[in-house]
């Protein structure tokens, strides 16, 4: 899955400049294909998730342009999961999913079918009426993920969504998800700064380097999908592990000497 | 994982747990047995200082006496009581009106904001006694010009606090909404006007009692010239007639009604908040 298919979107030279004059992002060439599951992996500062926010349209980039391939009359729609699951404290599990459908104008009743089976599809039947309080971390995690899938947006953008989550959550969640997306088939974007997490999951891992912010190198995992707890300890992941480290250890210091010599 | 255990009485506790169990339970007890304790304590010494330093009774009346006046003067007391009650729910629901409605105004642009919260602040500040003449030569209703006095003091923590809590939303919700093209009006209705409630509902339980003091406090400042029949209007009559019992029990009467006022604001924001909010929920250890 993945490999061969037809790109979803581009970013073409894209840089991004704010008005404090710092660079996040410069000269990002990247290319997403449809079904991909492609993490952005890099020290703090390189821009991950500038470019993240860019892909969402929530910022537009300084220079270069984003290039969608957009089907006629199609209107892209992504999915968007914060590092905080970010979920309106006062509404109930099912309002919270609900919430993208009903700004567009769904009603409760037309919008329950959608929002039940994906409240299933990530094991929170029977929690539809909770709040979010009542619920644990991984759980509201979970709700965020459902609410971001509930428009079937085409592209599902991950802002370390699981970076503050403990360890055997996070692994179920890294399960769960791949279920989800092998299923679904949407394309995901997700920005992390675990290699573990990062070649467990993805088909391909975008390297990238700070200051400023640009792609370093890319890496194929190649290891087939479904994934599981044994590929966890398989040669392979230790292999491409090796390698993902190696790659981000040789990023990072050139970040270390791009600074240097800026002084 | 989300359920809690809740302490069986069949469980075995340990010393530890059984000590703070303990005094959880005589901490509950006390939060209701010492104050009122202390209330019949300091009655009581009332009521001895009179007798026993044989204070006449249009100095200071004893407890008793003032307890029969608020019975005897019932009729008059309590139609008093409405009609300063009146003024002070009315100028609530124009507080909680205009301050809302100039709150959600602000919240549209940070101009509108920038512009018009400084007048908010100076007619805050202003202290009401000084301005009542002003309102006195321009407002010829007896009724509008309480109204008025009291709406002045009691509208602006609605206002502050709601604005406050218009502009405390979580900027990941914000960009959120921005991403489901979520309109102007969407965006206030199921995301600002929410997280502004706690907020609001802050700045409504200082507002009730503002208005209680304001319609009292702008009776006092109109009682010279006006004829109003409130509570104030009692207070002053039975000073200058020096009937101290009737003086005590309308001044009982007003602080009763503002309690019974923050009580039930206090009941509401804790009936609307009691799901989601830090506030209205019970420590968990």
């Amino acid at each position: 899955m993945g490999k061969g298919e037809k790109p979803l979107l581009a970013l073409r030279s894209v840089g991004k400049t704010f008005s404090n004059g710092v660079t996040a992002l410069a000269d990002v060439d990247m290319t997403i294909r449809e079904g991909d599951f492609l993490s952005l992996l890099g020290p703090s500062g390189c821009g991950k998730s500038t470019a993240l926010r860019l892909i969402a349209g929530l910022m537009t980039p300084t220079t270069g342009l984003i290039d969608w391939d957009r089907k006629a009359g199609d209107d892209i729609s992504v999915g968007f999961v914060f590092q905080e699951p970010t979920l309106l404290p006062w509404a109930s599990v099912f309002d919270n999913v609900w919430l993208p459908l009903r700004l567009k104008g769904v009603s409760r009743g037309e919008a329950r079918p959608a929002v039940m089976e994906l409240l299933e599809r990530v094991h929170l039947s029977g929690f539809e009426n909770a709040v979010p309080r009542e619920l644990s971390g991984g759980m509201r995690m979970r709700v965020s993920i459902a609410r971001a899938l509930v428009t079937r947006p085409r592209v599902l953008l991950m802002d370390e969504p699981f970076a503050a989550l403990d360890e055997i959550t996070r692994f179920r969640l890294n399960n769960d998800l791949l279920e989800l997306w092998q299923d679904q088939r949407f394309t995901v974007v997700f920005v992390t700064h675990s290699v573990f997490e990062s070649v467990f999951l993805s088909s391909r891992v975008v390297v990238m380097a700070a200051r400023p912010g640009r792609v370093f190198d890319e890496i194929a995992i190649d290891a087939a999908y479904p994934r599981d707890a044994a590929f966890r300890t398989s040669q392979d992941y230790a292999a491409f592990c090796q390698r993902t480290s190696d790659v981000l250890g040789s990023a990072m210091n050139a970040t270390g000497r791009s600074r240097d010599d800026g002084h | 994982m989300t359920v809690t255990d809740t302490n069986s009485a069949t469980q075995v506790l340990d010393p530890e747990e059984a000590r703070r169990l303990r005094n959880e339970q005589l901490e509950r007890i006390g939060s209701f047995v010492l104050p009122v304790a202390i209330m019949v304590l300091a009655i009581w010494l009332w009521d001895r200082i009179c007798v026993w330093n044989e204070i006449p009774q249009y100095i200071l009346p004893r407890p008793g006496v003032v307890l029969q006046t608020i019975h005897s003067d019932a009729a008059l007391l309590f139609s008093s009581l409405l009609v300063t009650l009146k003024i002070t729910f009315l100028s609530l629901l124009l507080a909680v009106i205009g301050g809302v409605g100039l709150a959600v105004l602000f919240a549209q642009s940070k101009w509108v904001e920038m512009s018009f919260f400084p007048f908010a602040i100076v007619l805050q500040v202003t202290p009401i006694v000084a301005i009542f003449p002003l309102i006195n030569i321009y407002v010829d209703n007896q009724t509008a010009k309480l109204l008025l006095c009291s709406w002045i003091v009691a509208f602006f923590p609605v206002l502050s606090n709601t604005t406050l809590g218009l502009n405390s939303v979580d900027r990941n919700l914000r960009d959120l909404f921005k991403l489901n093209h979520a309109s102007r009006w969407q965006e206030l209705w199921h995301l600002r006007l929410p997280a502004a409630m706690p907020y609001f509902l802050g700045g409504l339980k200082i507002a009730g009692g503002l208005s209680l003091i304001g319609a009292v406090v702008a009776e006092f400042v109109a009682g010279a010239s006006g004829q109003s029949s409130g509570l104030a209007s009692r207070i002053i009559e039975a000073g200058y007639r020096l009937n101290a019992p009737r003086l005590f029990a309308a001044l009982i009467l007003v602080s009763l009604a503002g309690i019974v006022i923050f009580l039930v604001l206090s009941l509401i924001a804790h009936l609307i908040l009691r799901r989601w909010h830090e506030s209205a929920l019970k420590q968990e250890r």
